[in-house]
């Protein structure tokens, strides 16, 4: 089965472009300088319209998942991570922490980890991995 | 202080609870509805504002036969119910109506007339193109993602979590009409089928069918009603993000603190003053947030509290006496039920009844996280 895939809006084209490109794209306000997650054209905090857009390290920490037993059909069969991330620069992003067994031995809360892009056809998916695996 | 003026003078569930699949969502509503007319000795024709989630108020009133000249559609999840009471002792002060009926069906289990899955937004949504792509099916693999960083940072463990679903159970073996009664230890919950770790199904709620409607009226009209008034103290209300990934602080939920807060203000109680608390419990970590967040524990206090059983029959603050979300049903959205058992134990009927239960808290959900809801109940006139 394929997998669901996002469908990018006006506000979100440039992130999933950045995936493409192999760069996990933020934002961040030139007026009062927080850095954000997800997109949107003007800064959550200040409300000002003027922000950025900027490449982020792609370094985050594990900070709180799942082992989903029961996949989703479009994500096989074996139980798998549903993990968030507290990224390098602030803002918090879901996603799969791969290269890594699916255990919670192997996934240790606060440990390093790094983006690593995987490609669907239309759409490239940001997922984690273990920092330096 | 205006909410204190109004009352829910009716208040009912389905006839039947638990598996009804001979009836759809729609006649769940209205079993509930009329049971809770029957309750007050209301027709249709004295109800003049309507309040729903899950279905649109518009068809309630119709399919009941109603005028309404005020009619609210609020569904942000398991909690509408609360903000629907919120919102419905403004109108009756505002004098938008003088009689509202809120209601809530859901056919859960059975799925008859109830559609297809609601929420998600599509793949184009916010939650569609930042959490969908990584699997969530639903509540249990998305309620419970910050789970984990919450027991970290408490230094709480997964038998904390799984006694919230022991005690209960014992509060649901008082209750018969409690889906499940059979007593449970923390062994039981721990090696029950992994759900998406660190969760078993019995740290999980029940997937039901049922229903429950509360009709309000002013607090002035209530004593000519047959049943106990039970008086509105203070409400509150909050909504945070449609996406638990985003949720400002894994270990505390903005949206209960702040309707926590402006309901506890608005009731003029401390926390020492209540009686008898409901926190909806879609999974067994709800109530610990919900103890903190409202204030009744510091935090990291929260699991001891349950373990030294201040919970639990006889103890000082008993909580979720109907058995629960985990124990009693649950529905979809268990916020009705929340709210019909502060009901019931203020009017003294409860089946697991709070000994002189003079102020009893309902503290909904909705969404993961996402929104929230609370109540201040009292059967005595502020």
């Amino acid at each position: 089965m394929d997998r669901v895939l996002p469908e990018p809006t006006p506000e979100t084209q440039h992130f999933w472009d950045g995936c493409k490109e192999g760069e996990l794209r933020l934002q961040r306000c030139v007026e009062c300088s927080k850095s954000y997650f997800p997109p949107r054209p003007f800064c959550p905090k200040c409300g000002s319209r003027k922000v950025e857009v900027y490449k982020a390290s792609g370094k985050a920490k594990l900070w709180s998942y799942v082992i989903n037993h029961r996949p989703r059909p479009d994500l096989g069969t074996e139980p798998h991570s549903i993990a968030v991330v507290m990224l390098d620069e602030g803002p918090q992003m879901m996603t799969n922490i791969v290269e890594c067994p699916q255990t919670p031995e192997a996934l240790v809360l606060d440990m390093p980890v790094e983006v690593t892009f995987q490609d669907f056809g239309k759409i490239t998916l940001p997922f984690f991995k273990p920092a330096g695996a | 202080m205006k909410q204190k003026t109004v009352a829910a003078v009716g208040a009912a569930e389905t006839t039947e609870m638990g598996k009804i699949p001979n009836m759809s969502v729609i006649q769940l509503h209205a079993d509930a509805a009329l049971n809770a007319m029957a309750d007050c000795g209301l027709k249709p024709s004295d109800i003049d504002g309507v309040a729903t989630a899950g279905i649109s108020p518009t068809e309630l009133a119709y399919y009941l036969g109603i005028t309404p000249t005020y009619a609210d559609g609020t569904s942000v999840g398991g909690c509408s119910f609360m903000l629907h009471v919120r919102h419905a002792a403004a109108a009756i002060n505002e004098g938008l109506a003088k009689t509202i009926l809120i209601t809530h069906g859901e056919s859960g289990r059975s799925r008859v007339g109830a559609g297809g899955f609601r929420g998600g937004g599509g793949t184009s949504s916010l939650p569609g193109q930042f959490e969908a792509p990584y699997g969530p099916v639903g509540p249990p693999s998305m309620f419970t993602i910050p789970v984990l960083r919450y027991l970290k940072v408490r230094g709480y463990t997964v038998e904390d979590l799984a006694n919230v679903a022991v005690i209960q159970r014992e509060w649901a073996a008082l209750n018969p009409r409690a889906s499940m009664k059979d007593p449970i230890s923390v062994a039981d919950v721990l090696n029950a089928r992994m759900i998406a770790y660190p969760f078993t199904l019995l740290m999980c709620c029940l997937v039901t069918d049922g229903g429950g409607a509360i009709i309000l009226t002013s607090a002035e009209r209530a004593k000519d009603f047959p049943q106990k008034p039970v008086y509105i103290l203070g409400t509150g209300e909050s909504v945070e993000t449609p996406m638990v990934s985003q949720m400002e602080d894994f270990t505390s939920s903005k949206a209960f603190r702040v309707s926590g807060k402006k309901a506890f203000e608005e009731a003029g109680i401390k926390h020492g003053d209540v009686d008898h608390l409901m926190i909806y419990d879609a999974f067994a970590h709800l109530p610990l947030y919900g103890l903190e967040d409202l204030g009744f524990c510091r935090p990291g206090e929260a699991a001891g509290f349950i373990n030294d059983r201040n919970t639990a029959i006889g103890g000082k603050l008993p909580l979720n006496t109907n058995g629960g979300g985990l124990s009693y049903m649950h529905s979809g959205m268990y916020g009705m039920y929340a709210m019909q058992e502060s009901i019931r134990q203020l009017r003294g009927i409860a089946p697991a009844q709070v000994p002189d239960a003079k102020i009893s808290i309902s503290h909904g959900v909705g969404g993961m996280f996402g929104a929230s809801g609370t109540i201040v109940w009292s059967n005595e006139a502020p």
